[in-house]
């Protein structure tokens, strides 16, 4: 009794502050009554401004016990003089807050302020990608306009960024990432894609001179209702979100939506599957306003619509076995393009039309795209091949932004080569 | 193409060790998908040119870390939506992802290419003897259909006995 008094006095003597600096978390576990008794007698001096996290309950079950920076020293004399053994469970509580806060900033969203202190390195909600637009429009409004192009089923506004020096209706370039909207390294790598023009239009000559002669049109969250959608509640959602008469199944794939061999082999007629064409093609809004804007624009000489995973890049078709007229040639860029795109980490791509390098698949984008005379059409599946699959780690974002932007520069100099 | 029997594959693969990329084995393999029936597992005999790394160590400091737990493990969403596995969590990632593969291979056909997509949830089921017993909830993706199909296996190991699935069965489907 005669030393909790006197340890009372000493810590009377040094009044504590209200913040957490130097404050630390001890944990007693008692294996003796007369230690318990001596913790549980803690309890009762107020002084100390004990704050007890886990409180004495039995021998053998721990005591936490959060102890203000005045009463550290005169309690750990304390608990020594009374041979009760302890271990500092946490250092400094205000460093731990501190840290904690940080995270917290960070996690909790807060919107960028320019381009320049955007996360490249992270995935985003549907809305920082959408502040992420609009700042990079007023950073670069000489270079960068942005298009709605349609609504979604849900009626999101569907955003395409167009890039252009100049000109009227010049030749361009499509670039669309996120259509199957649990391919979250497609949309983090669009916005990375986005960036980098801005950053390179005008130092780097290949980039430059395809910008002399060419538009870049580039839609970065294709399916928005399908991407809110892995946001809130099933990261693994892929199709849109439309209703389906007659059946209690949401949404159609995308990429089985086209006009090319629509409803044949390689699409599912069962709306509650991955791959249901839906009712007819171009029911989709998300795919029905690309199909206007290339029908309308009239002049798109490269289409590159990007997926994940399978780390591939396909030309067409995925509908026929029947190879297209330009096989020669696409299969030449292809090669050239992973070529580029394995120097930069050394990952290994495969490359051949659809049928042959994945599966058979009717109704895709590229396959519509090519017969409407683009003859560019390609599609890429990024990172990885199955050790994460859709759950790419964040910090793989930007070497695959990397190295597939080397891949999309080579056909974008060979489309303006060609033109 | 045999007939009356099924199709028989011959391969020459590399296998690469997962965390350690310069750590490869050469591996020659047989596979005879059943013609017709689809619920006979592939048939497959394999020959590895070489010795698969010594994991002892690794396994030992995880059987006894697992061993000396309070409470039993529970754990969900391995890798969680943004691709993260925790270092703790790392060995339970890594043998859902061998005992998945057994699954995989009881499964397939050659229309079928499964990838283990997440783990949604794992419990650890406590036993009596030595071995380490966990029931888990995943995710299987087949690449053709594009599926993500729910899938519960009860996975048994042991550092000296290896892996092996006791139990498993196909999952109703997430609306």
């Amino acid at each position: 009794m005669r030393g909790l008094v006197l340890l009372a006095a000493l810590v009377a003597a040094a009044a504590g502050t209200e913040t957490f600096v130097g404050h630390q978390v001890l944990r007693i576990i008692p294996t003796s009554d007369e230690e318990l008794q001596k913790v549980q007698e803690l309890q009762d001096l107020e002084e100390l401004q004990l704050d007890f996290w886990l409180a004495p309950r039995g021998l053998g079950h721990p005591v936490d016990v959060r102890v203000p920076f005045p009463s550290l020293q005169p309690l750990k004399a304390h608990l020594e003089a009374n041979g009760v053994t302890y271990s500092i469970m946490i250092e400094d509580v205000q460093e731990l807050l501190d840290q904690e806060q940080m995270e917290m900033l960070r996690g909790r969203r807060q919107m960028p302020v320019t381009t320049n202190t955007f996360n490249y390195a992270s995935y985003h909600t549907l809305d920082e990608i959408y502040t992420f637009m609009d700042l990079l429009v007023a950073e670069n409004p000489n270079l960068v306009s942005k298009l709605e192009i349609g609504r979604s089923t849900e009626n999101r506004p569907l955003y395409v960024l167009k890039f252009s020096k100049g000109g009227t209706n010049r030749p361009a370039v499509w670039i669309d990432t996120g259509i199957h909207s649990r391919e979250w390294v497609t949309q983090a790598s669009g916005v990375w894609f986005a960036k980098q023009i801005v950053l390179d239009h005008e130092n780097d000559e290949g980039l430059a001179s395809v910008l002399d002669k060419m538009d870049i049109f580039l839609e970065i969250v294709t399916n928005p209702d399908g991407f809110a959608f892995t946001q809130t509640q099933n990261r693994m959602w892929r199709k849109t979100r439309s209703k389906q008469s007659g059946s209690a199944c949401i949404g159609v794939d995308p990429n089985r939506n086209w006009d090319a061999g629509f409803g044949g082999s390689g699409a599912s007629g069962n709306p509650c599957s991955e791959t249901y064409h839906g009712p007819y093609a171009n029911s989709e809004p998300e795919v029905k306003a690309i199909v206007d804007f290339v029908k309308n624009h009239g002049n798109i000489k490269a289409f590159v619509s990007i997926h994940s995973y399978s780390q591939l890049l396909l030309y067409p078709y995925g509908y026929t076995r029947t190879p297209v007229p330009d096989q020669k040639e696409l299969h030449e860029v292809s090669a050239k393009a992973v070529a580029a795109l394995s120097s930069l980490y050394g990952t290994n791509y495969k490359y051949g039309s659809i049928i042959t390098t994945i599966y058979q698949a009717s109704g895709g984008t590229i396959d519509w795209t090519y017969n409407q005379g683009i003859k560019y059409s390609f599609t890429f599946e990024l990172r990885d091949t199955g050790r994460y699959g859709f759950l790419l780690p964040a910090k793989q974002i930007v070497p695959t932004a990397q190295e597939t932007w080397l891949a999309l520069k080579v056909i974008m100099l060979h489309a303006r080569d060609h033109l | 193409d045999i007939d009356g029997v099924g199709h028989k594959y011959h391969l020459e693969l590399e296998l690469e060790d997962v965390l350690d990329k310069d750590s490869t084995v050469n591996c020659t393999a047989e596979v005879l998908y059943h013609l017709g029936n689809k619920n006979i597992a592939p048939d497959v005999q394999f020959t590895l040119e070489g010795e698969l790394k010594n994991t002892d160590e690794a396994d030992n400091v995880f059987y006894n870390r697992i061993k000396s737990l309070e409470k039993e493990l529970v754990a969900e969403n391995i890798p969680d939506n943004y691709g993260n596995v925790s270092p703790e969590m790392e060995p339970i990632h890594l043998l859902a992802w061998v005992a998945s593969g057994y699954v995989i291979w009881q499964n397939s056909t050659e229309n079928t290419k499964f990838q283990l997509a997440q783990i949604k949830h794992v419990k650890q089921v406590k036993r009596s003897d030595e071995y380490l017993e966990f029931d888990y909830k995943i995710l299987l993706h087949e690449m053709l259909t594009q599926e993500i199909i729910p899938w519960q296996m009860t996975v048994l190991w042991h550092p000296q006995h290896g892996v092996e699935v006791t139990r498993d069965s196909r999952q109703p489907k997430q609306a």
